[in-house]
């Protein structure tokens, strides 16, 4: 994590203008009257909470444990923290949470990282390498197959570099856009898919024709080359390529708090 | 009738050599003690089931009890990888672990329909994901109302369901409150059940939105208080986070594992001895 010296002597590291930057969009989300946040654990769950506190509509944290609106007050280190079903406005099983809430559409956005990424959105958190001989065993697709399925529209989080930013995923643990414009369609699948993919180098969101992976903003002294050299496609930028606002003071103090809670 | 019994007898009686079992939990209240009774007692070829195998499975495969593990995440939560787990998939140590890939989604269907006697449950799910293709027990089929293509999966039906409770009754009712998981299905569609518990008490008092298992429905209840560490209890004990990053240095090559498993699960009688010697105080 190099620091990058933004506004005044405020200094905030790459992935912490990454988590502000997931946060906003969630704000935006909220603020839209799209509030309900299905959060994977880690940084997801980090930018959620930070969201929690900055917005007011709130997002609503949804955590596949069965936790429904969730309020804590220190980051949980797993989806099934304690804190988590305390602070929670319901707490359902895991059955129900899946089926009643995930599968018949009452989440807005899910909020996922992964392993590998690829530039239809695909995301892989199964294996590197074949399937029946990986060099590395992942944990797994765990809730994310239908997570990217179902929930209205898909967030995705991730550090960016050659190696998880890829041409084609390994194993396709989660649907984005499958092999182009239209796959989602001929499955069926309900919910839009991958929208946003905030890096710790920018934003990028789906070309509206092709699906593919595009950048749409850097974050504040991010260079084109630097995304050029850790995007393993042949990456585009849009035409009126905007630079993220550096964070405020009160979103980097809040995030600093939350983490150290 | 539950009886209830020490956990050694309980895993002797119920927990046999090729059976398919699973320890449930879904972060909460996972049978960690009953995990390790069943590497004390040296069970092998065992069929392990559970959505989120973690430590504990982490110690049964690498501890060579395990040929076969039905899944759909298998990780250290909020730590990373799972290295027993990793060796076994990609080395084959100590013995090759055969592997049926799942969605938590899919698991928890699964587990539903097997709690409700169908042979197989139905979901919107799996679709465009490469799991179909590696994974005998993901069907689609259509729907006879509508014509949807969904997605069927095939009920589970362990042979033994083993989770751990606050408390139970001494006529074997358990109580399960909190994050409650897939622990009732599971002990549903099992053949026989293990419920491990923080207290043995005279009468249950109820307590809103939890979940009763009736003593008719389970096989053994054993009192082991801790017996999740280091999972959590919701109102006997926090989750042990420290000890899930532990874990990692640990797990991390075979020699330092096997001692490990050695000292602490073979080098104690059960689970009090075995919470005597990590420093771990049960309230």
């Amino acid at each position: 994590m190099s620091d990058i010296t933004t506004n005044g002597d405020l200094a905030a590291t790459t992935d912490e203008i990454m988590i502000i930057n997931a946060a906003r969009q969630l704000g935006a989300l909220a603020a839209a009257g799209k509030p309900v946040c299905f959060v994977g654990i880690g940084l997801p769950s980090t930018a959620a909470n930070l969201a929690r506190r900055l917005y007011d509509p709130a997002p609503v944290l949804v955590y596949e444990s069965g936790c429904i609106g969730s309020k804590p007050q220190r980051l949980p280190l797993s989806i099934g923290d304690g804190e988590l079903a305390e602070t929670a406005d319901a707490v359902v099983s895991v059955p129900e949470i899946f089926a009643y809430w995930l599968q018949a559409g009452r989440i807005d956005v899910g909020f996922l990282g992964g392993a590998q990424l690829d530039k239809y959105g695909n995301i892989n958190s199964t294996v590197i390498g074949s399937y029946e001989s990986p060099t590395t065993r992942l944990p797994g697709a765990g809730g994310a197959p239908e997570i990217a399925a179902s929930a209205g529209a898909v967030m995705v989080i991730m550090r960016q570099s050659k190696r998880s930013f890829v041409e084609r995923c390994d194993f396709r643990s989660s649907m984005g856009f499958g092999d182009g414009p239209g796959h989602r369609e001929r499955l069926g699948l309900r919910g839009a898919g991958v929208r946003w993919v905030i890096t710790d180098l920018g934003v990028m969101e789906p070309h509206p024709d092709t699906c593919v992976l595009t950048v749409r903003a850097l974050h504040p002294g991010v260079e084109r080359a630097q995304v050029v050299d850790a995007t393993g496609w042949a990456v585009e930028f849009v035409d009126d390529l905007a630079v993220t606002d550096p964070p405020t003071l009160h979103e980097l103090t809040t995030l600093r708090a939350v983490q150290a809670a | 009738m539950a009886e209830i019994l020490s956990l050694r007898d309980a895993v002797a009686a119920c927990v046999h050599d090729g059976d398919t079992i699973a320890l449930e939990g879904f972060t909460h209240l996972i049978p960690h003690a009953a995990g390790h009774e069943i590497i004390r007692q040296h069970r092998r070829n065992l069929h392990l089931v559970r959505m989120t195998p973690d430590m504990v499975y982490d110690q049964l495969i690498g501890s060579g009890c395990a040929t076969k593990l039905t899944f759909s995440w298998g990780g250290n939560p909020g730590v990373g990888s799972l290295q027993r787990f990793r060796d076994a998939v990609e080395n084959g140590w100590p013995h090759p672990l055969e592997i049926e890939e799942h969605s938590h989604a899919g698991m928890a269907t699964r587990y539903a329909a097997g709690a409700a006697g169908l042979p197989f449950g139905v979901l919107r799910g799996y679709v465009g994901t490469g799991l179909p293709e590696y994974t005998d027990t993901i069907k689609g089929i259509e729907c006879p109302f509508t014509g949807e293509r969904l997605t069927a999966v095939p009920a589970l039906n362990p042979d033994v369901s083993i989770v751990h409770a606050q408390r139970a009754d001494r006529d074997g009712n358990v109580q399960i409150a909190g994050l409650v998981g897939v622990q009732k299905e599971a002990v549903l569609a099992a053949k026989r059940s293990i419920v491990t518990v923080e207290e043995l008490v005279d009468h249950l008092e109820p307590v809103p939105n939890s979940v009763v298992l009736p003593t008719w429905v389970v096989t053994a209840v054993c009192h082991v208080p801790g017996g999740a560490h280091p999972s959590f209890a919701m109102g006997f004990s926090d989750r042990d986070n420290r000890f899930y990053k532990d874990w990692d240095a640990i797990s991390k090559d075979r020699d330092s594992f096997t001692a490990w498993i050695d000292a602490n699960i073979h080098g104690t009688a059960d689970h009090a001895a075995y919470l005597d010697r990590i420093g771990v105080t049960v309230r």
